[in-house]
C-alpha cells in the first residue's frame, strides 16, 4: 500500500516539475525519481545522500549524487541554483528543519515536500487504542530503530509555513493510492506540498 | 593481494617520447625533455576513448600489466585491464612518470646537455602546472584532441584537478581520488621532515651526489615516515599485531617488532627505485600546488566537466573533508558531480587497496558517460 502510495507520489512530483528543469533531490536514496524524472522529464538532477550503498547504486544509474547529510549540503550552492529542491521522504530525517527549508528556498524557485502524515487515522488509533508508538507502512520502524526524529502531521506542516511566511503553491494528498481531499489531516497517508517564498 | 589473472593487460613495455624547449611555469627552460610512458587498449578512430591515468608521488608510467620476465604487475593492476573499472576493451589508457620524476621522464637525475652530468639540485624547480604541461604535450603527441577522463589518486588527484584548471577543453570527466585542491600545514610538515631527513644526510652533498653515492640512509627515512601517514592507526594494528614475544626487557635496538622490520625493509627499498633528488622536487611541487583559485573552471565560461570526486573514510594525510572541499568548490563552479566517501580502514592507501568498491564507482561513472557520449540508452 505505501510503496505504491510513495509511487504515485513520484508521479505527482514528476507532474509537478517541468521539463528540462534543474533538480536537486535532498535524501535521493537509491535514485528512484531521479531516474525516473531524468528519463520522462529530461531533468538535469543532482542527489544528495547519506548511505554509501544508494550512492553506489544512483552511480549505477548514472546519476548525479553526493555523499552527505542534508543539512550539510545546501550552503555551498549559489542562489537560484536550482528550478526544484525536493524532499521526498526525507524531512522527518532533517536535524535542522529551519535551516534546511531556508536554505532549499534560496537555491531552488520552488521546494516540493513529500512526506507520511503522523495524524493518518491509522496511526492514532494505534496510539490511542493500543496504546503504542505507530508503525505503518510509510513509517515501518519501530520507536527505537527509526532513522526518523521528527513526526509531523499535514496540519503541523501547514502551521509552520504559516509562521515561517512561505507560500504554499500546492497540495496534494494521498490515502491508499488515490488522491483524496476529504479531512486530509485525519485520512491521507502522504502529502505533497509545493512552497515558494 | 594482486594475482595474475587472465584479465591483466599481459605484457607491456615503456615508451619514450621527446620534445625540446620546455617552458616552465617560473619561465626556466629546459631544453630537452623525455617522457616515459604506457598505454593499454586500443585508440578509437575519433580518439574520443583516451583515459590519462595520474600516477601517486613515488608512482610511475608502469600501472598495469607485466614487464617482460617481471613477477610484479604495474601499481594499479587491480583497476585497469579487460573489463575492470578502467576497462581496455572500451577505453585507450595512459599513464606516464611526472616530470621530475626518476623513472624515465626528465628530472633531476638526468643528464643537463649543457654539463654532460646529471642535473642534481641544478634542476630548475617544477610545478604541478608543468607536470600536467607535460602529459598535455604527450597528449598532442598521441594526436588527442580531448581525454574521455582524468584520474587518479593523491598526487594523481592533483594532476586531475590541474587538468581541469589548465586544459579544462580538453577534458570531459575527471576523477580525483584521496586528494586535494591544496596543501594544508600537516601535510607540509610531514613532507617538510621527508626533505630534511633526505638533506641531514651527509652524502647527499646539496644534491650533487650522483658519482659518489646516493643518501640512501636519509631517503629511507623519508620513506619510514611516509609509510606511517599512508596507513591508519587500524590498519597497521592489523598488520602488525604486537606479540608477546616481541616484548622483552633485554632488548637491543634491532628491529625488534614486526612494524620496525617491515618500516626497514620499506625504506631500503625505496632507495633501489627512487631518486633523492625526485624526491625533495616533487614533495616540493605538492606543497606548493593550489586550485584553490579564482581561474578554477570560473563561471561564464560554460565549460562542463562530470566529475567523480572519492575519499576514503580512515584517510587522515588527505582526510575526507578535503575532498568535500573540492566538491563544494564544484557547486559553486555549477559543475556536475557525484562524490562518496568510501568506508575503510586503509589509510590514505586505502586508493590503492579498496578496488572493489572503487570499481563499482569508476566503472559505472565512466560507463554511464561512455553510452551517453556514443548514443547507447
Amino acid at each position: 500500500m505505501s510503496n505504491k502510495n510513495i509511487l504515485l507520489s513520484h508521479l505527482k512530483i514528476a507532474d509537478i516539475i517541468d521539463a528540462n528543469s534543474a533538480v536537486l533531490d535532498l535524501g535521493c536514496g537509491n535514485g528512484d525519481l531521479m531516474e525516473y524524472l531524468e528519463k520522462n522529464k529530461n531533468v538535469n538532477s543532482q542527489g544528495v545522500e547519506i548511505s554509501e550503498d544508494a550512492i553506489y547504486k544512483c552511480v549505477e544509474k548514472g546519476l548525479c549524487v553526493l555523499h552527505s547529510d542534508i543539512d550539510g549540503a545546501l550552503e555551498d550552492y549559489p542562489s537560484g541554483s536550482f528550478d526544484f529542491v525536493i524532499l521526498s521522504q526525507s524531512l522527518q530525517q532533517v536535524k535542522r528543519i529551519d535551516n534546511v527549508l531556508e536554505e532549499s528556498l534560496r537555491i531552488g524557485k520552488k521546494v516540493i515536500i513529500a512526506f507520511p502524515n503522523f495524524a493518518h487515522i491509522s496511526l492514532r488509533m494505534m496510539l490511542f487504542f493500543q496504546g503504542m508508538a505507530p508503525v505503518a507502512k510509510a513509517l515501518p520502524d519501530r520507536w527505537n530503530d527509526t532513522p526518523n526524529i521528527r513526526f509531523l502531521s499535514i496540519k503541523d506542516f501547514e502551521n509552520f509555513c504559516a509562521e515561517k511566511k512561505y507560500k504554499i503553491t500546492e497540495k496534494y494528498f494521498i490515502s491508499n493510492s488515490r488522491y483524496t481531499y476529504i479531512l486530509p489531516n485525519l485520512l491521507a497517508q502522504q502529502a505533497i506540498f509545493v512552497i515558494t517564498i | 593481494m594482486v594475482i595474475k589473472t587472465n584479465r591483466s593487460v599481459g605484457i607491456v613495455e615503456t615508451k619514450y617520447f621527446t620534445f625540446n624547449d620546455l617552458i616552465l611555469e617560473n619561465k626556466h627552460k629546459l631544453p630537452n625533455v623525455t617522457v616515459a610512458y604506457e598505454t593499454y587498449g586500443t585508440l578509437n578512430e575519433k580518439k574520443d576513448n583516451a583515459i590519462l591515468i595520474a600516477h601517486a608521488f613515488t608512482g610511475d608510467a608502469h600501472c598495469a600489466g607485466y614487464h617482460e620476465g617481471d613477477e610484479k604487475p604495474g601499481w594499479w593492476e587491480g583497476m585497469v585491464g579487460h573489463k575492470k573499472a578502467f576497462d581496455t576493451d572500451k577505453y585507450f589508457i595512459i599513464c606516464s612518470n611526472v616530470l621530475g620524476g626518476c623513472q624515465g621522464t626528465t628530472g633531476p637525475s638526468s643528464i643537463n646537455p649543457e654539463t654532460g652530468k646529471e642535473y642534481g639540485t641544478d634542476f630548475p624547480v617544477i610545478s604541478m602546472a608543468d607536470i600536467v604541461k607535460v602529459q598535455k604535450k604527450l597528449i598532442d603527441y598521441l594526436g588527442i584532441e580531448k581525454l574521455f577522463c582524468v584520474a587518479g589518486g593523491s598526487m594523481g588527484g592533483m594532476q586531475v584537478l590541474q587538468w581541469a584548471m589548465s586544459y579544462p577543453e580538453q577534458i570531459r570527466s575527471a576523477i580525483p581520488i584521496a586528494s586535494t585542491m591544496r596543501h594544508t600545514p600537516q601535510q607540509i610538515a610531514f613532507n617538510e621532515v621527508g626533505r630534511q631527513s633526505v638533506m641531514a644526510d651527509v652524502t647527499w652533498k646539496d644534491g650533487h651526489y650522483y658519482q659518489t653515492g646516493n643518501p640512501d640512509r636519509g631517503l629511507a627515512v623519508a620513506r619510514m615516515l611516509g609509510h606511517i601517514t599512508y596507513m591508519s592507526d587500524v590498519s597497521m594494528q592489523k598488520k602488525f599485531p604486537i606479540k608477546e614475544k616481541e616484548k622483552s626487557v633485554n632488548f637491543n635496538f634491532n628491529a625488534d617488532f614486526e612494524v620496525e622490520e617491515y618500516l626497514r625493509y620499506r625504506g631500503s627499498a625505496f632507495v633501489k627505485r627512487f631518486d633523492a633528488n625526485t624526491y625533495l622536487y616533487i614533495s616540493k611541487a605538492m606543497d606548493h600546488f593550489d586550485v584553490q583559485k579564482e581561474e578554477f573552471l570560473p563561471l561564464g565560461k560554460n565549460i562542463k566537466i562530470k566529475f567523480l570526486v572519492i575519499s576514503f573514510k580512515s584517510d587522515w594525510l588527505y582526510p575526507a573533508y578535503h575532498s568535500e572541499n573540492i566538491v563544494k568548490y564544484l557547486k559553486m563552479r555549477r559543475q556536475s558531480v557525484t562524490y562518496c566517501n568510501i568506508h575503510s580502514t586503509y589509510g590514505h592507501d586505502a586508493f590503492l587497496l579498496e578496488i572493489k568498491d572503487e570499481t563499482n564507482l569508476i566503472k559505472n561513472f565512466l560507463g554511464n558517460l561512455y553510452n551517453e557520449v556514443n548514443g547507447v540508452k
